[in-house]
């Protein structure tokens, strides 16, 4: 099988790779670049844990191959923090107790970094309606609308925010 | 899941991509957006021996208005489509459909010719071609281009009228015109996945009378289904309540939808009851009339 050569930004970095034409572009950035922040869920595009953005635009990295990523910008989770520092969406979600698990957190992350460049102030309806493609199987929608929320300088419901005069609970979720 | 091996061409003009896909044949296959055929190749339900990467092909690429019509090339992605203002106000129906499409991830990568030629049976671009009369332009490099009606395009599940060696090169849309409304309804189990059903509507309104009316329904058989008794009645009376639940009661009546997982035979036909109801009566405020 012949193999091709890939370019391409990720993360504004330029990297490059040799790869057959059949690699998935996710296995390529966990693989061949070694970032496996980019997690694979389903791998059919359905559950949205490997969104990543190529030019600037929301993709599953299931759905591509490589080497159609060839010449691209993309940007995954590693690419969110600023000098090693949390970036305000993430700490947004940090302080918002936006995931459980975190298995999905990376594809809402790269999600949700798209609806804000997009639309920096969405309401609720259109947070839920932009991740209605990515599942998070804790189920803590809650706490990644309210992050998302709090991310764009909305008030978070109170009922919502973290709870610390209660008594201890049991972790189990 | 890894795809079977395959080998990848990219062409950098419509008629290389023309005599790469004559010349390699029917075990090659067309990338467009990939949003479909990638997942068939990771099932390996699909086992091209080379995919033709249509991504680079300039011609394929824009949208535009010619001769008083919407021309929107095949590699046009749906969500460059839906943010687009001459597709708004020229084919408002597909304005309706495209935010119904997958998921925006979907949509950012998904194109509008590989919708159209992947042919699902739930999936919203084929319900608003047939709807709007869409023409469907074919090539091929030995016998040039040919125009195919959106109503003879697609023959069956996950099959359409093009040759093995024809690329769908673009879709031609009559500019709606004034007194027209439309609406795209439809209920799918979450938003953005494929539809149990759905109907595509479009009424021209003259007088608080349905001159004419174009009814589609999606998901309820192997290609989007025209339901031309339904029209009929619409524009055989005055439009009231009574004419607008007859019409759903045609509909649903003449309809035989599968079961699977997702519901039963008898509940989609009585889902695209109600579509029918709900996209007719919205396309008919569009238009001006409060029925």
């Amino acid at each position: 099988m012949s193999m091709l050569e890939v370019a391409l930004t990720v993360n504004g970095e330029a990297r490059s790779g040799a790869v057959e034409p059949r690699k998935i572009l996710a296995d390529f950035i966990r693989e061949d670049l070694g970032l496996t922040g980019t997690h694979l869920g389903c791998e059919q595009g359905v559950c949205g844990a490997c969104t990543v953005l190529v030019n600037g635009q929301p993709a599953r990295a299931c759905l591509m191959l490589a080497v159609q990523a060839r010449g691209a910008e993309v940007v995954t989770i590693e690419g969110l923090a600023e000098g090693g520092e949390l970036n305000s969406l993430q700490r947004a979600m940090w302080e918002s107790h936006g995931f459980q698990c975190g298995f999905c957190t990376p594809g809402f992350l790269m999600q949700i970094t798209a609806l804000l460049a997009d639309n920096p102030q969405p309401s609720e309806p259109e947070i839920r309606a932009a991740l209605s493609g990515n599942l998070c199987r804790c189920t803590g929608y809650e706490s990644i609308v309210n992050g998302v929320l709090a991310a764009a300088g909305h008030p978070v419901p109170s009922a919502h925010e973290p709870q610390t005069q209660e008594p201890e609970r049991s972790s189990v979720a | 899941m890894k795809p079977a091996p395959f080998e990848y061409r990219a062409p950098e003009s419509l008629d290389e991509a023309l005599a790469l896909v004559e010349e390699l044949g029917e075990d090659a296959r067309p990338l467009a957006g990939g949003q479909s055929l990638i997942p068939l190749l990771s099932f390996r339900l699909a086992r091209p021996t080379c995919l033709v990467d249509l991504a680079g092909v300039p011609e394929l690429q824009s949208i535009r208005i010619d001769d008083g019509r919407l021309v929107i090339g095949a590699m046009v992605r749906e969500r460059e489509a839906e943010r687009d203002a001459k597709v708004e106000a020229s084919a408002p129906l597909l304005a309706c459909a495209l935010p119904l499409i997958g998921h925006p991830a979907i949509r950012s990568r998904g194109t509008i010719g590989g919708s159209l030629a992947h042919s699902d049976p739930a999936a919203e671009l084929p319900a608003a071609a047939v709807a709007l009369e869409a023409e469907l332009i074919a090539r091929s490099r030995t016998r040039g281009e040919r125009t195919i009606p959106a109503a003879d395009f697609f023959t069956g599940f996950l099959s359409t009228a093009l040759e093995p060696d024809e690329l769908l090169t673009e879709i031609r849309i009559m500019r709606q015109s004034p007194g027209t409304g439309c609406a795209f309804e439809e209920v799918a189990r979450r938003h953005g996945d494929f539809a149990m059903v759905g109907a595509a509507a479009m009424v021209r309104v003259e007088d608080d009378r349905i001159t004419e009316a174009r009814l589609v329904l999606t998901g309820v058989s192997d290609v989007p289904v025209r339901a031309l008794d339904a029209e009929a009645t619409l524009t055989a009376a005055p439009f009231t309540d009574e004419v607008l639940a007859e019409a759903a009661e045609q509909t649903a009546g003449s309809l035989s939808p599968a079961s699977d997982i997702h519901g039963s035979s008898a509940y989609r036909r009585h889902v695209a009851g109600v579509l029918v109801r709900r996209a007719v009566r919205a396309a008919t405020q569009r238009a001006g009339v409060a029925a």
